[in-house]
C-alpha cells in the first residue's frame, strides 16, 4: 500500500526540469501555488493548465504516472467537493430531505476541485523531478536566512535526509516483523478497522525499539566521523545557479504576472 | 610513545534506578595498559561483555575514560580541544552496516567525513574517488547503499573512514553481521590497508580465524587484558583460551588434540597449511 503513493517519489529521467537547481523548483512551486489562488476565471485557469501542461511535457515524466499519484488524494477531493456543494447557501437547484445543492455551491465545488487537482499535480511534479537529497539541500539553502532567528535549518535538513535514507530500511524491517508475528499467529488482515488498528500495536512496539537503537548507532557513527553540526562544514555537491536557472526564474515570475493581469483585466 | 597508548585505563557504566540513585556499577574496562606502534595490526579478542567494544569507543573518544588516560597519536582523548583531531586520527568502523551509512548514495556517504572536516569541494571528490578505489567500490559510487550486500556496505563504511585520512582505524566487530563471504571481503580489505597504506589497524572480534594475521593479539576478559602476544603465543595456550570461553581456530584445536594424543606436533599451529606441514614432518 505504502509503495503505491507517488507523491514524494523521484522519477529518474533526463530533462531540463530535472536539471534545474532545486531552489528554483521550490520557489517556482511556491509561485505556482500562489498563482492558482490568484486566478478566478476560465481564461485564467486555462492559462495555468497550459503552463502546467508545458512543464509536464518538458519533464518527460509520463502523464499516467502523475495521474496515478492523484489516486490516494481522491477521497479528500470528493469530500471537499461534497461539502462545498451541500453547505454553500444560495439559489437552490436540487433538494432532498436536508440535502440542498445550490448554484453557488456547485460553482464553489468545481473551483475547489480544479484548484486542488492543479495544486497536487504541480507540487508532485516538483518531487518527481528532484531527488530527495537535492530537495533537502535546496530547502537548507533557501531557509538559511532563518538561522538568524535561531531556526536550526541545517539540523532540520539533516534530519529530513536521514529520515529519507531510513524509510526503505524501516519498511523492510516492518515487513520482517510482520512476517515473524504472522508466523506466530498474529492476524493483521481480518476484522474491522479498530481490530486491525489494535493488531498493529505489537508491530509498532518492536519497530520503535529498533528505530531508537538504530538512531543511537547512527548518532555514534556520525560523531565518530567528526559530525558537529552545520558550522564549518563544506559541501561535496554545492548548489550553483546556471543560465537556465535564471531563465526559469524569469519565466515563473512572468507566469505569475500573467495570472494577475488575467484576473484584473477579465 | 606509540600511536595508541593507554595508561591504567578504566571505564564504569553506572546504572541508575527511577529516582536517579546509583543501583549498580559495571566495570567494563579495568586497568588496561596497551601500547600500539604505528603500522601494527592488532587484534582484540574477547567473548560478549568482555569490555572490548567499550575499549574501542574510548580510543575514538566516543566515551571518555572514568580513570586513567588514553593517548591517540600523542593527544589525550579527554582533552575537549583535541576531540575532533582524535576522531579524525583514529577512525572507527562499527558492527551494523546499515546503521553507519548516512548518505543516500555511496559517494555521498564517503564524502560525509571530509565534509565534516571542512575539506574544500574539489579535494572531497579526490578523496572520495581515491578511497572508493582502494576499497574496490568505485563502480558503485552512484548506487544506493540499500542495494548493496553486507560486505559491500562495510567496505563503503571503511571507505568513508579512509576519506578522512586517519592514521589508525578501529574495527568494532565489523564482521559480526556478515555472511562468511562478506567476512572475508572485509578482513581482506583491512589487511590490505595495513600492508599497503601502513594504516594501524585495531580489529575487535570474536572470530579466532580473523586474528591469525595480526601482529599482536590482546585477549580481554572482565575488562582486563587476560592474555597478550603474537597469534602463535596466544593460540598455543589452548586450555587458557577455553577457560576464557574462547575457542581456537580449527587447525589449532586439531593440532592440540593430536599433540595431547602423543604426536610430536609443535605448539601454535594457526592454519591448515601449517598443520599439513607438521603432519608431514611426523611421517
Amino acid at each position: 500500500m505504502i509503495r503505491e503513493i507517488t507523491i514524494g517519489q523521484y522519477y529518474d529521467e533526463e530533462s531540463v526540469i530535472h536539471r534545474l537547481d532545486p531552489r528554483v523548483k521550490l520557489v517556482a512551486t511556491l509561485i505556482y501555488i500562489i498563482s492558482i489562488f490568484v486566478v478566478n476565471n476560465i481564461p485564467g485557469y486555462a492559462f495555468v493548465v497550459v503552463f502546467l501542461g508545458i512543464c509536464i511535457a518538458l519533464s518527460h515524466v509520463p502523464f499516467k504516472f502523475i495521474v496515478k499519484g492523484l489516486k490516494p488524494v481522491m477521497i479528500i477531493l470528493f469530500i471537499t467537493i461534497a461539502f462545498n456543494m451541500l453547505l454553500t447557501p444560495g439559489e437552490i437547484l436540487w433538494k432532498f430531505w436536508i440535502l440542498k445543492i445550490s448554484r453557488e455551491g456547485l460553482k464553489a465545488g468545481a473551483t475547489m476541485a480544479l484548484r486542488l487537482t492543479l495544486l497536487i499535480t504541480g507540487s508532485s511534479l516538483m518531487t518527481l523531478t528532484t531527488t530527495p537529497n537535492n530537495l533537502t539541500d535546496g530547502m537548507e539553502r533557501l531557509l538559511r536566512p532563518l538561522t538568524r532567528i535561531r531556526v536550526p535549518v541545517h539540523e532540520i535538513a539533516m534530519m529530513m535526509s536521514i529520515a529519507l535514507r531510513f524509510i526503505p530500511i524501516l519498511l523492510e524491517e516492518t515487513d520482517i516483523i510482520m512476517k515473524a508475528q504472522m508466523a506466530r499467529g498474529a492476524d493483521f488482515e481480518s476484522g474491522n478497522i479498530f481490530r486491525r488498528a489494535k493488531a498493529l500495536v505489537p508491530l509498532l512496539v518492536p519497530l520503535f525499539v529498533s528505530a531508537f537503537r538504530r538512531a543511537n548507532d547512527l548518532a555514534m557513527a556520525m560523531e565518530a566521523r567528526c559530525y558537529r553540526g552545520g558550522e564549518g562544514r563544506t559541501k561535496m555537491k554545492p548548489l550553483k545557479y546556471n543560465g537556465r536557472d535564471y531563465a526559469a526564474y524569469a519565466i515563473v515570475w512572468l507566469f505569475l504576472a500573467g495570472c494577475i493581469v488575467l484576473r484584473i483585466v477579465l | 610513545m606509540g600511536i595508541i597508548k593507554t595508561e591504567k585505563l578504566g571505564y564504569e557504566y553506572i546504572r541508575r534506578d527511577d529516582e536517579g540513585n546509583v543501583s549498580g556499577i559495571t566495570r567494563a574496562v579495568d586497568d588496561v595498559n596497551i601500547d600500539v606502534e604505528p603500522g601494527e595490526f592488532i587484534a582484540i579478542l574477547g567473548h560478549n561483555g568482555s569490555g572490548k567494544s567499550t575499549l574501542a569507543k574510548q580510543i575514538n573518544a566516543i566515551l571518555t575514560p572514568s580513570e586513567g588516560e588514553i593517548y591517540v597519536d600523542g593527544m589525550n582523548s579527554a582533552d575537549p580541544d583535541k576531540l575532533w583531531d582524535v576522531r579524525q586520527c583514529a577512525g572507527m568502523v562499527f558492527q551494523n552496516p546499515d546503521n553507519q551509512i548516512i548518505g543516500q548514495l555511496v559517494e555521498e556517504d564517503v564524502g560525509f567525513g571530509p565534509e565534516n572536516l571542512g575539506v574544500p569541494t574539489p579535494e572531497i571528490w579526490e578523496r572520495v574517488t581515491e578511497s572508493l578505489r582502494m576499497m574496490q567500490m568505485l563502480e558503485y559510487s552512484k548506487h544506493s547503499p540499500n542495494k548493496l550486500s553486507g560486505g559491500q556496505k562495510q567496505r563503503v563504511s571503511i571507505a568513508g573512514v579512509l576519506a578522512m585520512h586517519p592514521k589508525c582505524i578501529i574495527f568494532d566487530e565489523p564482521t559480526a553481521m556478515l555472511d562468511p563471504h562478506g567476512r572475508k571481503e572485509v578482513i581482506r580489505s583491512a589487511r590490505a590497508l595495513n600492508d599497503v597504506e601502513k594504516i594501524t589497524i585495531i580489529l575487535i572480534t570474536h572470530y579466532m580465524e580473523e586474528t591469525i594475521y595480526a601482529d599482536r593479539i590482546f585477549v580481554m576478559d572482565k575488562g582486563r587484558i587476560a592474555m597478550e602476544g603474537t597469534p602463535k603465543e596466544v593460540f598455543s595456550q589452548v586450555e587458557k583460551l577455553q577457560e576464557l570461553r574462547l575457542g581456537v581456530p580449527q587447525a589449532t584445536l586439531v593440532a592440540h588434540r593430536l599433540k595431547a594424543a602423543g604426536l610430536p606436533i609443535p605448539d601454535g599451529i594457526l592454519n591448515r597449511q601449517e598443520l599439513r606441514e607438521a603432519l608431514k614432518a611426523c611421517l
